[in-house]
């Protein structure tokens, strides 16, 4: 049963992986790499680990989340190339 | 096109260059000699419930400084890099919609309980999973989410900047402490042991990764500040 569920996990994660690299808009790229850590702490905390999995879901899937939105539109806002 | 072909290539390579790891993973029916010594001397040596806190905080207490130095070096970075930034491009205004109706409302009632819930984390770190680290990072969230939904205007530099520095110092006072009444650096055993998986226990685990809570929180408040008010 464990097994089905980490299975379904990392394809969850491989899928949102593959489409932070292909996707052509910046924003939905940052958030799949946000889902990306969010699986990878729930998998943590499967394979019981809590402590690292809460750290990888604050500042994985959180603040590094945001710190790269922050990012984005300040680079979008100064007239960089897309 | 030529170049993501190029990319692709180079990723299968590094992939084929991990991939015989693959068959060294197993299930393991033991742990390794150092984590079974952990583990057995961990309870009579700290008194931490969560074996976890007890290995970050004082078995590797050393790496935990060197963490959190990394982590001052990296905030006071970015704080220097955005500052330059802000005095470069200061005609630039940035156009902020005004927070809705749904966010203020939800932050009202979100921020005391992300704040309460940061401080429970680190202040309960040696009995369940989570510490100074997560609970810094969560009190740092409840600090993004008042910026968005405009409780706070600016960030009280002069107050972040005295808990960072007043949490630094009497994490290594602490340490300090270690040396003159316990066995040695960063060693918490110079306060009562208490009873084991109570509040206060384990020594000085608690008062530890609260000034690292604090510390963490305060940083990551900062760096959040000097992205967003550039």
């Amino acid at each position: 049963m464990i097994i089905v569920v980490i299975i379904i996990l990392s394809l969850i994660a491989l899928v949102s992986a593959i489409m932070a690299i292909i996707s052509t808009d910046m924003v939905s790229s940052i958030i799949f790499g946000g889902v990306v850590s969010l699986v990878a702490s729930v998998i943590y905390l499967v394979y019981g680990s809590p402590d690292v999995a809460m750290t990888e879901a604050a500042i994985g899937s959180g603040l590094t989340t945001v710190v790269f939105l922050f990012a984005w539109f300040r680079v979008k806002h100064l007239g960089g190339k897309e | 096109m030529i170049k993501r072909f190029f990319t692709i290539i180079l990723m299968v390579f590094f992939a084929s260059l991990f991939f015989p790891l693959v068959g060294l993973i197993s299930d393991r029916d033991s742990v390794s000699s150092l984590a079974k010594d952990y583990l057995v001397q961990g309870r009579d040596d700290f008194g931490a419930a969560n074996i976890v806190t007890a290995v970050v905080v004082s078995y590797r207490g050393l790496d935990t400084l060197g963490e959190v130095t990394v982590l001052f070096a990296a905030a006071a970075g970015i704080s220097l890099v955005f500052k330059g930034l802000r005095n470069e491009g200061k005609d630039k205004k940035y156009r902020v919609n005004p927070p809705s109706e749904i966010l203020r409302t939800g932050a009202r009632v979100l921020l005391p309980l992300i704040f309460i819930f940061g401080v429970y984390i680190f202040i309960n770190g040696h009995l369940t999973p989570g510490g100074g680290f997560q609970g810094g990072v969560v009190i740092a969230s409840g600090i993004l989410l008042a910026f968005f939904a405009g409780n706070i205007k600016e960030l009280n530099h002069g107050f972040v900047t005295f808990i960072e520095s007043a949490a630094g110092f009497s994490y290594v006072a602490v340490g300090l402490l270690g040396i003159w009444l316990a066995g040695g650096f960063l060693d918490p055993r110079f306060l009562p042991m208490g009873e084991f998986g109570s509040l206060f226990s384990a020594g000085a685990i608690p008062v530890i990764y609260s000034l690292i809570g604090l510390k963490v929180g305060s940083e990551m408040s900062g760096i959040i500040d000097a992205i967003r008010s550039y």
